[in-house]
């Protein structure tokens, strides 16, 4: 079995790898490629060398969009984890409607997330509008709207993956903690969520990841205002490439940056809680 | 588990791959936007089928055309099934949602079959698409263009021709001012005595007082500041102390700007956020279709727009303004001698041929331009359908649009003792300068920015994105 599945190895992975190459591997390339170049459209890149590189910092956006995305990021990613994992918690308790409950809090996390914008941009602005301001009057307000949407979206998410740890916790391990005279603390701090350490993994790399890339439910609910104090790294990018003629390169430039960025966060973090992950 | 922890890393790096693969193909591949309220109707795509064969083999040439305008996106569909009808030219028409012409444009360009016919903004856009943008000197089309200071040239060449003319002012509905005029006290008595910042003041601060009275609102329409939906500040009404400063200066682009007429520029902003039936606080979540709404409806009086928005003031369901009570006023800011001044008149709409498609393209490109505004067919589309007030000479005085806003911008510019103002904003630095001036309007309009920072910043700002862009 194992013999004939490497002969026909390069045949199965062949479709799937064609289309990684043109769809993820051409793209990528081509973007740092791109970064070291001045161009209106793709086919007329003229290289200028490190220089887009140069003029990511000329301007404050670049920094100030990073210092809000990293705020953003700490408190969604404690939020959406923590309310994630006592949802999960709560609903393998074995209580009435289980089910019910964790279809009602995945569904969130089915609606695009422009949508999602749109719908909370509205809610939040008939709520603040009875306090005589919107969403823009601060930056505050935006970002509170932001790391409530997030939430909102995510924690369902995060509580299916949760649940499906908690579930495969060992009945028997829970009952010798029991027996051994363990309190329900005790239980969960050294039973649970050692236990669920491959699922906090994953899902500190989803929300960490989602978080700091976020675009469309920024571009909805705030678009970056007031001015552009809640835009965060991606859409300042965006906003780079097309706000001025000739910045082209350096939008591209700063995606390169964003991307080890993103790369060197996130592997951090697989690393440091992989490192914490125990077998039963 | 050795599996397990290969899975999670080729997974981890899939993901953080495509935060970059994610951005780059944006632009490389169709913005979904553009794609879709793109339309092509299958119609025109049939005919292409059918006689692109026909008219590659007699060297013709074809034309594919990226519209600007999403509000007459229909309209240039069939105008392209009418031409290829007439000529046997296949035509292909595609329309850019709202605000994402340059990213459509840009990713269009880039294609096998880029676009031979595209529209640029002014001298700004030009240097984006200088590349691009054929010399349009000798073309026919030029050659009736009846101001030929309106193109975009540069030294001897000329690399964009306006098709359209547009006006914007202050749109008044006239059943309401004639209600204030009738009532005791009035401080004007008919449109005819505003014809000054002062006055204008008055009345507009006299009718708020009295708004129960009139049976309105408030007397301006909502100051819009939606994210996206400011450019009727930032853009068209910044355009007045522009227009102003170059005069005085006698130029038409500076690398850094006085912005001596700020405080005209407060002036009717004031008047604006502070007689409006918008709480200046809640400016923030209105947009530019929330105004137009409100004043159809019979709400307010008067909206900052152009004759383009006539089609949202009559298109909003339930409306109350009749069609002649529709009337421009100026936009009047207080400077000296501006009771002779007229309305905003100008455009950003101008016509490029692209210079990297192939001979036969462009000519078929040119033909369709000397088609579309000198022929009946072209000419009756333009003006009935289009509702463009076409800039050339092959339009007779009867050849007009006729709705109550172009009318209007007509009775205005054939006023010789008026004086137009110019549109001074396209060469304005940046996107991004917009977008800040924008931003720091909006901070002043809720209270949480001084004025003097505001004036400070967008000298700064100006300075600076002229200095980045260059």
């Amino acid at each position: 079995m194992q013999k004939s599945m490497k002969r026909y190895f390069p045949i199965f992975v062949l479709p799937t790898l064609i289309a990684f190459i043109i769809a993820f591997l051409y793209p990528f390339i081509m973007g740092i490629y791109l970064s070291f170049t001045e161009f209106t459209t793709v086919k007329d890149a003229t290289w200028v060398g490190l220089s887009n590189y140069k003029k990511i910092f000329l301007d404050q956006n670049f920094i100030n969009a990073l210092v809000f995305t990293v705020k953003f990021t700490v408190v969604s990613v404690v939020t959406i984890n923590v309310f994630g994992f006592l949802l999960a918690y709560i609903l393998t308790r074995g209580i009435k409607g289980t089910n019910l409950f964790r279809t009602v809090f995945f569904m969130p996390n089915l609606i695009g997330g422009i949508v999602l914008g749109y719908v909370w941009q509205l809610l939040l602005n008939g709520i603040l509008a009875g306090f005589g301001v919107t969403l823009s009057f601060d930056a505050k307000y935006g970002f509170m709207g932001l790391v409530l949407l997030m939430n909102w979206q995510l924690i369902g998410y995060m509580m299916i993956i949760y649940i499906a740890g908690l579930q495969n916790v060992p009945g028997e391990l829970v009952e010798a903690a029991k027996i051994d005279g363990a309190t329900k603390m005790q239980t969960l701090f050294r039973i649970y969520i050692p236990m669920v350490m491959p699922s906090i993994t994953i899902c500190l790399f989803l929300t960490l990841t989602n978080s700091f890339k976020l675009y469309d439910q920024n571009l909805a609910l705030t678009a970056g205002g007031p001015g552009r104090q809640t835009a965060m790294l991606a859409m300042d990018i965006f906003t780079t490439f097309y706000g001025r003629v000739g910045w082209e390169g350096v939008g591209q430039a700063k995606a390169v940056v964003f991307f080890l960025m993103v790369a060197v966060i996130s592997l951090t973090q697989l690393y440091l809680t992989r490192r914490k992950e125990v077998e039963s | 588990m050795k599996l397990k922890k290969l899975a999670v890393l080729t997974m981890a790096a899939a993901m953080t791959a495509g935060a970059l693969a994610g951005c780059s193909s944006g632009n490389k591949t169709e913005t979904t936007a553009g794609e879709t309220t793109a339309a092509v109707t299958e119609a025109s795509k049939a005919e292409e089928a059918t006689t692109a064969g026909e008219a590659a083999a007699e060297g013709k040439g074809q034309i594919y055309y990226l519209n600007f305008k999403p509000e007459v996106a229909d309209i240039w569909t069939e105008l392209a099934g009418k031409y290829t009808d007439e000529t046997g030219v296949p035509m292909k028409v595609q329309t850019a949602a709202a605000g994402t012409y340059e990213q459509t444009l840009k990713s269009e360009v880039a294609k096998k079959e880029p676009p031979t016919l595209f529209q640029i903004n002014g001298p700004i856009g030009y240097k984006a698409w200088a590349k691009y943008c054929l010399d349009l000197k000798d073309s026919a089309i030029y050659g009736h263009l009846l101001d030929k200071d309106m193109a975009v040239t540069e030294g001897d060449g000329v690399y964009g021709i306006p098709y359209v003319v547009e006006g914007y002012g202050i749109i008044y509905n006239d059943a309401v001012m004639q209600k204030y005029f009738a009532l005791d006290g009035a401080k004007a008595a008919s449109m005819e005595d505003i014809n000054n910042f002062d006055t204008l003041k008055a009345v507009a601060e006299d009718m708020q007082a009295r708004k129960d009275e009139i049976g309105i609102e408030g007397v301006f329409a909502s100051t819009s500041f939606a994210p996206g939906e400011d450019w009727r500040w930032q853009t068209h009404l910044a355009n007045l102390p522009i227009y102003y400063e170059y005069k005085d200066d006698n130029v038409g682009d500076k690398d850094a700007i006085d912005f001596k007429y700020s405080d005209n520029f407060k002036n009717i902003f004031d008047l604006y956020i502070n007689n409006s039936c918008t709480d200046p606080k809640m400016t923030g979540a209105k947009n530019v279709e929330d105004s137009m709404a409100e004043f159809a409806l019979g709400k307010v009086a008067m909206v900052q727009n152009g004759n383009w928005g006539w089609g949202q003031v009559s298109g909003v369901e339930g409306n109350t303004v009749k069609e002649e009570d529709v009337k421009f006023l100026p936009i009047y800011t207080g400077v000296s001698g501006e009771e002779k001044q007229g309305l905003c008149i100008g455009t950003e709409n101008f016509f490029s041929v692209n210079s990297q498609a192939s001979e036969e393209d462009q000519q078929a490109a040119l033909d369709f331009l000397e088609w579309l505004f000198s022929s009946e067919t072209g000419k009756d589309y333009v003006t009935n359908k289009l509702g463009f007030i076409a800039p050339f000479d092959t339009f007779a005085d009867n050849e007009k649009p006729v709705d109550p806003l172009a009318k209007e911008v007509d009775r205005y510019m054939s006023n010789p003792e008026l004086y137009s103002v110019s549109w001074n904003f396209t060469s304005f630095p940046s996107q991004t300068f917009k977008d800040n001036f924008g931003a720091s309007l909006l901070q002043y309009a809720q209270g949480g920015k001084e004025w003097s920072a505001v004036v400070d910043e967008m000298k700064a700002d100006w300075a600076n994105e002229k200095a980045m862009t260059k």
